[in-house]
């Protein structure tokens, strides 16, 4: 303690120096922009950043096998060149492209390839994404710590490397142009142990230039990236700390580019309302969907009526209201811009009535009282009270547990599980663009075990079954069979009825004046709040 | 004077030991886990078990609280859940900015507040004494972040004479410090004109004044002096006034000290980061205190230190 006081007194002595002389705004070519957030920059480290701020971020400084088509959810190959699938779908073979070099020099080899993927499976990286990486061979080995290698990661030679599936799985390539899949470099790795994800060192478009905690973090360009007219920019700032009312007047006063934290709710029809404002903002669709989970496993959810009472209880016009038409109201799990989704799925109307003839049907003529948690931040309270209106119109009385987000979290996971949930705030958010992705953890039998995040606690191994079959499609010829196959899984949830499926947010970035590119860049489906590898200045 | 500091030290430290004791049970009563927290939304149970396990979790209380003790005393306070760093560095990277804010607030609440003060001492019982004390109690009522949005909304973005928010620069300090100051400069105000109010009554400035000596001179050089020593020698006490202030001020300016680190793991139940920035602000509050104990003496010699 004494050390770090009498470091904070040079400091501060230090920073008393810097304040004397007012800081020179660094003039670059049109080649830097600003970006602000509010919450601090957590770890960089591929296998362990896992928010909506630092993902993004890492797929700057990182690449993986795989990759997307700017602005798309299309895929292509990363830092393979070529893959080829065996016929049953469980062998893939990469095959790696020439010339790539980590930012300190060295060149990526298939050695690389392997060490990642353990490295992300390793029981001691503590990563919250190995289970994406569960379906290689192995995998349940060296996570329990009986081997200390994925005996399904083979290295043919420097350039190519043979990944065996233990189950053929559709969703492998999405999950080798996900984070925990990037390919790092393992003496940089070992060199600073567990601050690694503050000294990245990655194959990717940027290579980080300096980083004060909690301050200020730059990008800059990595000049030898392997892809040609990438990245687009030579900096990029982020300035941390910022409220986002804050970040806001910084770019209508042209300091900032893009408002990290989007556009503050309380400020959206003002922003809105201005032409001049609204000319800077991009709207999109995002892979969300926002739901009520009702725990199936205890009285009086565990009835199939009562569910189905509550979802035709919701009125979820009036809550797309409340957050000023952010969003549309959903019908179902997956969001409208997924493969798998169910057009003219009719779902459950909204239907007072019809929710009290099934609630008297089901035994409870005169409702019940029950809880529903919700985290405190805004607008998440104002929708879980429009919920509790709703309920309360059909004779339920819920009563609201606001709760910091990691305490719902937790509550839900818990045994006894929490009765309802409003899942705004911490709801799915798409971690590739996957029909299986909505399903596994929130709606599958996994999922439904003590501190599993399927707060409904559902469990249909019917189901489990048809999405193991649906993901056993490998072939890319079939993606549309088993695009319906997946559909035909959420038909069989909202049979259940274990969600009352409410919203599908859409997005809306904002940009300065002289920030360009495609409109896409900046609702891009895997990257927010844009694709910093390809946007551009004017 | 040696065994007096020897003793306060002993008790700064069961303070420390008591205010740690105390936190580490609250943060282990919050219905939050942090190991399915950091295992993500993918893990399986046995993931779950396997990091409860390497950071000790599933220890019973007593050992767990041993153990940060134990790595406590050799200066090491863990590392962050969420962002994977060491505590002390996250603290260390941000505490210059704090100190460097509190300076400046002590700077403000001392210049507002003193010149408050002996204004209204030397107005004693007219309208503008009344105003000032009017004020004060005002400036010590109002909530920062009111008294912190208001100045940023008039000075930084109606007026555009100071940056919105942000840290580097003198003119970023400005406005925060104020706003911080302000409400400590409430309190010196009133403490300096009854100090005042006390010193103007003696004999020797009605000494002063009947052998002819200029107004400004008896204020300045025979009044000031001796009202001033004992008002200076609270701010060791404010410490833990700005140590609240310095949450609620650092979030509304962006301010990147251990306030607003605070406050961010508040929010995401970063336990080792709510430790960490808990026990800082206690030891800044009992040195602050010590400081105030041991300045007091050489003030005022009535005082005796046992």
């Amino acid at each position: 303690m004494t050390s770090l006081l009498k470091r904070s007194v040079a400091a501060l002595a230090l920073s008393a120096a810097v304040l004397a002389t007012p800081t020179i705004a660094a003039a670059q070519s049109g080649g830097s922009i600003t970006v602000t957030y509010k919450d601090d920059i957590a770890t960089l480290d591929p296998a362990i950043g896992y928010d909506w701020q630092n993902f993004s971020m890492i797929k700057a400084i990182f690449d993986g096998l795989m990759d997307y088509e700017p602005g798309t959810a299309k895929l292509r190959p990363g830092l393979a060149e070529s893959y080829e699938i065996s016929p049953d779908g469980k062998v893939f073979t990469f095959k790696l492209r020439d010339g790539v070099k980590f930012h300190n020099g060295r060149a990526m080899t298939a050695e690389d390839v392997k060490y990642s993927f353990e490295r992300t499976v390793d029981p001691k990286t503590q990563s919250p994404g190995a289970g994406f990486l569960g379906s290689i061979e192995g995998f349940e080995a060296m996570q329990g710590g009986t081997a200390t290698e994925l005996s399904g990661v083979k290295i043919v030679d420097p350039k190519t490397v043979q990944v065996t599936l233990s189950r053929p799985d559709a969703t492998f390539l999405s999950v080798m142009a996900l984070n925990f899949s990037f390919i790092v470099p393992k003496e940089e790795v070992e060199k600073y142990g567990a601050d690694f994800g503050r000294h990245p060192v990655g194959t990717g478009a940027f290579k980080l230039a300096d980083w004060t905690l909690g301050q200020k973090l730059t990008l800059q360009k990595n000049p030898d990236y392997y892809r040609e007219g990438a990245p687009k920019l030579d900096e990029i700032n982020f300035e941390i700390g910022q409220e986002p009312v804050v970040s806001l007047l910084r770019v209508q006063n042209g300091e900032v580019d893009v408002p990290g934290d989007g556009i503050p709710p309380a400020k959206f029809r003002e922003v809105m309302g201005n032409p001049d404002q609204a000319a800077h903002v991009v709207q999109g669709v995002q892979l969300h969907t926002g739901y009520i989970t009702m725990n199936t496993k205890a009285a009086p959810f565990d009835n199939l009526k009562v569910r189905q009472a509550v979802n035709m209880a919701i009125n979820k016009e009036r809550i797309v209201q409340i957050i000023n038409g952010r969003a549309t109201p959903a019908n179902q799990p997956l969001p409208p811009t997924m493969p798998g989704y169910v057009e003219n799925f009719e779902g459950y109307k909204y239907d007072v009535e019809g929710a009290k003839k099934l609630l008297a049907e089901a035994g409870h003529p005169d409702g019940f009282e029950t809880e529903l948690f919700v985290a405190n931040v805004d607008p998440q309270p104002r929708i879980a009270q429009a919920i509790q209106q709703d309920l309360a119109a059909v004779g339920i009385k819920a009563s609201l547990q606001n709760l910091a987000q990691a305490n719902v979290i937790a509550a839900g996971g818990s045994a006894e599980g929490a009765p309802m949930i409003w899942s705004g705030g911490m709801a799915w958010i798409a971690d590739f663009p996957d029909p299986s992705n909505f399903y596994g953890p929130i709606l599958g039998c996994s999922g439904a075990a003590e501190g599993g995040w399927n707060w409904a606690k559902y469990c249909n191994e019917e189901l489990d079954k048809k999405a193991a079959e649906a993901d056993a499609i490998v072939d890319p010829a079939k993606a549309a069979e088993r695009a319906a196959a997946w559909g035909e899984v959420y038909k069989g949830v909202m049979a259940d009825a274990p969600w009352v499926p409410v919203f599908n947010e859409k997005r809306y970035t904002m940009r300065s004046e002289r920030m360009g590119g495609d409109d896409a860049l900046y609702i891009d489906p895997v990257n927010t709040p844009m694709n910093y590898k390809y946007v551009e200045t004017k | 004077m040696a065994t007096y500091l020897f003793r306060r030290l002993v008790q700064a430290v069961l303070i420390l030991l008591g205010v740690s004791l105390v936190t580490f049970v609250l943060l282990y009563l919050l219905p939050a886990d942090p190991a399915r927290q950091i295992a993500g939304r993918t893990a399986s149970a046995a993931q779950v078990a396997s990091i409860r396990a390497q950071l000790g979790l599933d220890q019973p209380f007593f050992v767990q609280y041993g153990r940060y003790l134990a790595s406590l005393v050799q200066g090491d306070l863990g590392r962050s859940y969420l962002q994977r760093s060491q505590v002390s560095d996250l603290i260390a990277s941000r505490l210059p900015a704090s100190l460097l804010l509190m300076v400046a607030a002590i700077a403000c609440e001392l210049l507002i507040g003193l010149t408050m003060g002996v204004a209204a001492a030397v107005r004693r019982g007219r309208a503008s004494d009344h105003v000032l004390m009017v004020g004060s109690f005002v400036t010590v009522s109002a909530p920062q972040f009111v008294v912190g949005l208001l100045l940023l909304y008039v000075f930084a973005v109606k007026l555009g004479w100071f940056p919105i928010g942000g840290y580097g620069t003198a003119s970023h300090l400005v406005l925060p410090a104020l706003t911080l100051g302000i409400l400590g400069a409430g309190w010196y105000s009133r403490m300096m004109r009854s100090s005042m109010v006390d010193v103007l009554r003696q004999d020797y400035i009605r000494t002063a004044r009947a052998k002819g000596l200029r107004r400004w001179t008896i204020l300045a050089r025979h009044a000031l002096p001796n009202a001033i020593l004992p008002v200076i020698a609270m701010i060791g006490i404010d410490i833990g006034l700005f140590m609240s202030g310095i949450v609620v001020v650092e979030s509304v300016f962006g301010w990147p000290g251990i306030g607003q680190l605070a406050w961010q793991a508040i929010q995401r139940v970063d336990l080792p980061i709510i430790m960490g920035v808990t026990l800082v602000s206690a030891v800044a509050i009992v040195l602050g205190n010590l400081l105030a104990d041991l300045v007091a003496p050489f003030v005022d010699p009535r005082i005796k230190l046992q």
